[in-house]
């Protein structure tokens, strides 16, 4: 048992890699924002995309989200970080992380926000455009608002999956928190980083699962 | 001075496919005139309807708007020609995240660019208007049907619309909430309102249309004062219409 509570929950040893694992917390935080931003802006566009009536917008974008939905992410940020300097292109691997989970959780917030703008009834559109509103003006006033009410818990449990997702990150050697943690792990022949990064996630995690079970709740209501 | 209609309806012609909903549809509404719309479902009235301020576009024909052609321009043109073409739906359609206040000062605000004080002063005349100036910080979930479409109407007329269309305002409403909805419409002829109105509410076309319309199979089948049509129609089609409706 001893040896147990020593292997995982040394706190002498939190304690000391506690500043390092917060700086990787810290990374991890800097990552979800760029990428859930970029997602939900990028999301928005490509389900529009997918709604055009104008089949050369409507097409390229649904390819977007087959493909993208395919590909593993991990696949995808290997690609761009270790195979695009094979033509002369190099990235950090900050950007690196964010082009490929930005490409793979676009993909999925689009088809999210699809379904909450299909939701919407038609004679809201029409009602808006009646009084005069221009097509942009419906969507952001009228169209929008509902939509993305009515798909929140979907919403939110992609954003979970993305800050989940920034995990593999590590793979590149970006020092956010799992990576932090590894390496605290190597140098201190502990596992105790390991589960001290485990709660971080946990506590960043655990408020937003809740949430999602809220609005559904209340969806469901 | 010559007599020019407030909304002229000309050649109109639609197709959905090879489907032909309407056919070589003429029609004038005078400023200030009631004019209704009856026939079976089907006979394409709605549709006429909507072409009027083109929420379906029509394949072929000419929309008049005192005086101006609604089919050419841009679509800047569209949104500046609906903001005079108020429209009240069978199914109301308020915007169900917003205050009853703000359904009515939206376009107010964002298509007719007033200020806030003077969409909000507005709004409150429109809102006494149709009698919901006390609910206007209800959302429309807590709304009656019959208030619902009043608000509806007070949205449209905030917006100082040259013409009013109404589709089926009153058949998705329990029968004791429809005479709240007519009498508002009462009070918008008696100032002066132009209306085309879709409705089934014969009694009320008899009461207060200057004209009515008979529509089936998309063609118009006769017009003329109530008394002409509900009296002593002229047309087989209408005389069936009535009997079947009436019994």
């Amino acid at each position: 048992m001893d040896i147990f509570l020593d292997q995982f929950f040394n706190l002498a040893i939190m304690t000391k890699v506690f500043p390092l694992l917060l700086k990787g917390l810290w990374m991890t935080v800097k990552l979800c924002i760029a990428v859930i931003l970029l997602g939900l802006v990028g999301g928005l566009f490509v389900a529009l995309g997918n709604l055009s009536p104008q089949r050369w917008v409507r097409w390229p974008t649904v390819v977007y989200t087959d493909v993208f939905r395919a590909l593993p992410p991990l696949v995808l940020l290997i690609f761009i970080y270790s195979g695009l300097p094979f033509a002369g292109i190099k990235v950090s691997p900050f950007t690196a992380v964010v082009i490929a989970f930005l490409l793979n959780n676009s993909s999925y917030y689009a088809e999210v926000y699809r379904a909450g703008l299909i939701s919407v009834a038609k004679g809201q559109w029409e009602a808006a455009a009646s009084t005069g509103l221009s097509r942009s003006q419906v969507l952001t006033y009228v169209v929008l608002p509902q939509a993305v009410r009515n798909v929140l818990p979907d919403l939110l449990s992609n954003t979970v999956e993305v800050v989940k997702l920034t995990s593999l990150a590590s793979v590149i050697s970006l020092s956010e928190l799992l990576y932090s943690a590894d390496m605290a792990r190597s140098v201190t022949y502990n596992a105790s980083p390991l589960v001290l990064a485990a709660l971080f996630y946990l506590v960043l995690l655990w408020p937003l699962v809740r949430l999602v079970s809220h609005f559904q709740r209340r969806l469901a209501a | 001075m010559a007599y020019r209609p407030m909304l002229e309806i000309v050649a109109l012609e639609k197709r959905f496919g090879s489907n032909t909903v309407l056919k070589n549809i003429d029609l004038k509404v005078a400023g200030g005139e009631l004019v209704f719309v009856i026939g079976p479902s089907g006979s394409g009235k709605s549709t006429m309807l909507r072409c009027c301020n083109r929420l379906e576009e029509p394949t072929s024909g000419d929309i008049i708007l005192d005086g101006r052609n609604i089919m050419s321009g841009t679509s800047r043109d569209l949104n500046r020609m609906r903001l005079q073409v108020g429209m009240v739906f069978q199914g109301f359609h308020l915007y169900p995240h917003m205050s009853v206040l703000k359904n009515v000062t939206l376009a107010q605000r964002k298509a007719l660019k007033r200020s806030k004080p003077d969409a909000d002063a507005r709004a409150m005349d429109m809102l006494e208007r149709v009698g919901l100036a006390h609910k206007a910080n209800a959302y429309p979930a807590e709304l009656s049907g019959g208030q619902q479409q009043r608000v509806a109407i007070a949205r449209a007329l905030a917006l100082d619309p040259k013409v009013m269309l109404f589709d089926e305002p009153t058949s998705a409403l329990d029968p004791e909430l429809v005479g709240s909805v007519l009498k508002v419409m009462k009070d918008l002829k008696s100032k002066g309102m132009t209306m085309l109105v879709v409705s089934h509410e014969m009694a009320f076309a008899r009461e207060t249309a200057d004209r009515v319309v008979f529509m089936d199979g998309g063609v118009v089948v006769e017009e003329g004062k109530p008394e002409e049509i509900f009296g002593a129609p002229k047309a087989e089609r209408t005389r069936t219409f009535l009997s079947r409706v009436s019994s």
